[in-house]
């Protein structure tokens, strides 16, 4: 009793509760949650210190390469200075040009290949991940507000379809620990919803800064699946499912994750 | 690693003489301890900072000596009292003696 009393005490603390009135689990897609509202008071702590949240280490490296010029000019001589408020609530988002969906990172990449004339930046690679996480620094606070129809459907379509398939030797799918038992205890953790909203995030576990992807290829691990690739279609799929999932939420990166 | 890592630095302005102010400062560093081992089993070898100094002109202000058991992208905070102004100079030593530094002005009125 005195336990349950307590789980209930948590749930109050964190202003949210998973059971609905008759019982069932609330939906995420209907009151989306923030992976920070399951975080510790000292993880949330180190969130919202703008100095002492590691993650504005990449934000910062990011910065100065955004003002790097190279041959074929500077991120800043295009796009201006801040000019990347908003830009990251839009993403990922189907590109007419390049005839497939693109997220930020793709984005980026695209951006240095086609104008730029660099080379596109290896996925995860810190070049990208302080760029990527400098453009989505700039939209923090700011709602999701992703594009789904036309020729983003299908992507939607097929995410959604990834995230309730079951997978690997423990044949789980996302949606049975992230949908229907978030709030329930996960051996020494508390299920989240598995929002994408703090990411490129800062994970204490990997004691660095990595993308969402990267964090996708650890739940698959987790669930001792085969891991899809960095930047992979079924990766843009289900992130395209997943943002849209949590639309309602304010963008967080650079986010702390446990 | 040759390459300055990112550094950011915390120093208030417009401090008043005689005031003890709060300064912070973190590195980006691995911090690997040594003690890992990597998916083959095989061991990731130490990679860690050694050593911390902060100083005005020649003269220590605070300084520290890092461990193994210390965690990535080592953060500091720590006081000193302004008495004038100057250059406070930081500087991280790693375990191979290799130096990254960076310079903060201090304005005392």
């Amino acid at each position: 009793m005195r336990l349950l009393t307590l789980a209930g005490l948590w749930l109050a603390s964190v202003g949210v509760a998973a059971q609905g009135n008759e019982g069932s689990v609330i939906s995420p897609k209907e009151q989306p949650v923030s992976g920070y509202r399951f975080l510790t008071p000292e993880t949330r702590a180190l969130q919202d210190d703008a100095f002492a949240n590691p993650g504005y280490l990449w934000v910062a490296a990011g910065a100065k390469a955004y003002q790097t010029s190279h041959g074929s000019g500077s991120c800043v001589s295009c796009h201006g200075e801040r000019g990347m408020v908003g830009v990251a609530s839009r993403y990922p988002r189907f590109d007419e040009e390049a005839q497939t969906l693109l997220n930020l990172e793709g984005r980026i990449n695209a951006c240095r290949t086609k104008h730029q004339e660099l080379s596109a930046l290896a996925y995860e690679s810190e070049e990208l991940l302080a760029l990527s996480s400098y453009v989505a620094e700039q939209s923090r606070g700011l709602r999701t507000q992703v594009n789904v129809s036309a020729e983003a459907a299908p992507w939607l379509e097929a995410g959604e379809e990834y995230f309730f398939q079951r997978r690997g030797q423990l044949n789980l799918a996302c949606h049975q620990c992230h949908d229907q038992s978030w709030g329930k205890m996960l051996r020494g953790d508390r299920l989240s919803q598995g929002q994408p909203n703090a990411f490129p995030a800062y994970r204490l576990e990997w004691q660095s800064l990595g993308s969402l992807h990267r964090r996708l290829q650890n739940c698959e691990t987790g669930v001792r699946a085969e891991p899809q690739a960095l930047g992979s279609r079924a990766y843009l799929e289900l992130e395209l499912y997943l943002v849209w999932r949590s639309q309602g939420l304010a963008l967080e990166s650079p986010g702390v994750r446990r | 690693m040759n390459e300055q890592p990112t550094i950011r630095l915390a120093v208030p302005q417009g401090v008043l003489a005689g005031e003890v102010i709060e300064i912070k400062v973190m590195i980006q560093h691995p911090m690997e301890s040594g003690y890992r081992r990597g998916t083959l089993g095989e061991r990731i070898p130490r990679n860690i900072i050694k050593f911390f100094r902060c100083s005005q002109e020649g003269e220590t202000i605070f300084e520290a000596e890092f461990h193994p058991g210390v965690a990535a992208n080592p953060l500091l905070t720590f006081h000193m009292l302004a008495q004038r102004s100057g250059i406070l100079d930081f500087e991280w030593t790693d375990q191979t003696g290799l130096r990254w530094s960076k310079q903060a002005e201090l304005s005392v009125t």
